[in-house]
């Protein structure tokens, strides 16, 4: 175990993921940038490539921090059509795994239901893969990728908010 | 019943709604357009190898695009032709032979039937070069790009693409050898909208301000500088709209968004200035002057009718799709780019790609939400059967990008062909 190891339990990161989950599900955007590092990459990797790199492969999403602050900018305004009025989402996530602890990776399944009027319910089904680091006492996110489980996003449509 | 009223005279231009919703509509284009036009398969670089395939859904039909041991690229109709099961049933990969599963009848790359199981219980005379996989009457392909033609009687891809070629060699001269390259990563996703709509959606760019101002804020916020239209335009730059005939029509537009041939705008990072410099400088040596302004300082979505769009904007994507009911379609969109460009230049195509298009862009899943509203909307077409198309009817000389000459010219050649 190298220097960085961080002593962390699995109940200690499930706390952490839950909370993250239920600011995302109620769209408290601020509070969810806090949670990241200032250096923070956010993916969701095309689906027929889903072990990629989105230097020489095409993504669905593959944003930098600096993006990230755009994408939730354009999610707070009430132009970015395709979320306004706003979906209602619910994610359950399960099979929280500590992968490695230097640096500190965690796997988790999710469900995440997506609601809106006028649309069918939409199951976006996969899991997602963590960089976490600690910054003082807390943990913060250095990376969250969404890897979804459906061999094209065919009747899922967009991912218009953030899974 | 008339779809599409066009009246220069009178400024009319009117498309039917039901056109975009009835169901006998939706199945009789499948015959007039789809199995008449060229249809794209693909691009001849999503095959590396001899024994290389796709399989992807065509003009309604499942087909298996591959390579053959020559390194030729061919099309079959998925289908054995024992009982009809799929041939090739995995999405990609590299096959040898291809088997049915069901009874085992197997194929070798150029379609012929190699083995039948048990072939001695069929009578005498049954001749396996008869059940060869079938090819579409009519496959060519114009530089890399492969389309099939269901019509054995159709005029030449060359002919057909006509004028549309000019646009598709603009975006090719990107590249100094002349080879461009699909990059691999698809996006596929449904729009629950008929596909006629994204036809006029991917190069309509009157809605470009409405729908799009969360685009246009980031890259303003970003430190993208925006001109004031000049007086009689809606947008930052100049642009056109051109009837390529054939169906065919672009949008030609001075540029004002970052391009990763070569444009650089902050977004793009400090570090990837010296290598969009790079790009410019061998355009430049390579195109001259007003050849590389041309590829590098306008964008260009063209329409290759039906349903193949070349958006080369942000970045180039090809994007086409094909029509699942008269309400829904499946979009399968790609990026393309040099073959030859560098690892730095490939990942600022892919970002900056990312700004705009794609399920998880900064504006498609705004075009795709304002075409489902619109889908939603057209449940009232029999109380209001009409669309108005026509932007620019009035005016003499050139069309501009936000009127819709080049929208008409889709609609014009729809209704001829489903007419007939």
């Amino acid at each position: 175990m190298g220097q960085a190891h961080i002593a962390v339990t699995r109940q200690e990161i499930e706390d952490f993921l839950y909370e993250e989950a239920a600011l995302l599900d109620a769209w408290k955007l601020d509070e969810w940038l806090a949670l990241l590092t200032a250096d923070a990459y956010y993916r969701v990797p095309s689906n027929d490539r889903p072990e990629s790199d989105p230097g020489g492969t095409l993504f669905t999403i593959a944003d930098d921090i600096a993006r990230i602050r755009s994408r939730v900018a354009r999610l707070k305004d009430r132009n970015a059509h395709a979320e306004f009025p706003p979906s209602r989402t619910r994610r359950l996530i399960t099979n929280v795994r500590i992968t490695e602890h230097d640096p500190l990776r965690v796997e988790a399944n999710f469900v995440v239901y997506r609601y809106r009027s006028n649309d069918d319910a939409r199951q976006y089904v996969g899991r997602y893969r963590y960089l976490l680091r600690k910054e003082g006492a807390r943990l913060r996110i250095a990376g969250r990728e969404a890897i979804l489980d459906a061999m094209e996003l065919a009747s899922l449509g967009a991912v218009s908010f953030i899974l | 019943m008339r779809l599409v009223v066009n009246e220069p005279q009178a400024f009319r231009f009117e498309v039917n709604r039901a056109a975009l919703v009835d169901p006998a509509i939706h199945e009789l284009e499948q015959r007039r357009i789809f199995d008449r036009c060229w249809i794209y398969v693909g691009h001849e670089s999503e095959l590396a190898a001899p024994g290389d395939f796709k399989t992807r859904a065509v003009a309604g039909r499942p087909v298996i695009f591959c390579r053959n041991n020559e390194n030729e690229a061919r099309v079959f109709l998925n289908t054995c032709r024992h009982r009809g099961s799929l041939v090739c049933r995995s999405r990609e990969g590299n096959a040898e032979r291809y088997t049915c599963f069901y009874h085992g009848w197997t194929y070798d790359r150029d379609g012929a039937l190699y083995a039948v199981p048990g072939q001695s219980a069929y009578p005498p005379g049954f001749d396996k070069t008869a059940f060869s996989l079938k090819a579409p009457p009519r496959v060519e392909s114009y530089r890399g790009f492969v389309f099939l033609n269901f019509d054995p009687n159709a005029v030449s891809l060359d002919e057909y693409l006509g004028n549309a070629k000019e646009y598709i060699d603009l975006v090719i001269d990107q590249s100094p050898s002349g080879e461009m390259q699909v990059i691999q990563g698809t996006q596929e996703y449904d729009i629950r909208a008929n596909w006629k709509l994204l036809v006029e959606n991917s190069f309509d760019d009157y809605h470009l301000l409405s729908t799009h101002s969360t685009w246009l804020d980031y890259l303003k916020s970003s430190g993208v500088e925006m001109k004031r239209p000049e007086k009689g335009e809606m947008l930052p730059a100049h642009g056109a709209g051109k009837d390529l005939g054939n169906g065919h029509a672009t949008t030609d537009n001075v540029n004002f968004r970052g391009r990763p041939v070569a444009r650089w705008i902050p977004i793009y990072g400090e570090a990837a200035k010296p290598e969009l410099e790079k790009i410019r400088a061998e355009l430049v040596a390579r195109l001259g002057e007003a050849r590389a302004a041309r590829v590098a300082d306008t964008n260009r979505n063209l329409i290759v009718f039906p349903n193949l769009v070349l958006a080369d904007g942000s970045s180039v994507t090809i994007r086409t799709f094909q029509p699942l009911a008269a309400d829904r379609m499946r979009v399968t969109a790609w990026a393309l780019g040099p073959k030859e460009e560098s690892a730095t230049a490939r990942a600022v195509r892919l970002d900056s790609f990312l700004t705009f298009y794609g399920p998880g862009g900064f504006a498609t899943p705004d075009d795709i939400a304002a075409l489902e509203s619109v889908q939603q909307g057209l449940a009232t077409y029999r109380e209001i059967p009409w669309s108005v198309m026509s932007r620019g009817m009035a005016k003499e000389g050139e069309q501009l990008n936000t009127d819709e000459l080049h929208l008409r010219a889709f609609w014009i050649q729809w209704d001829k062909l489903i007419s007939q």
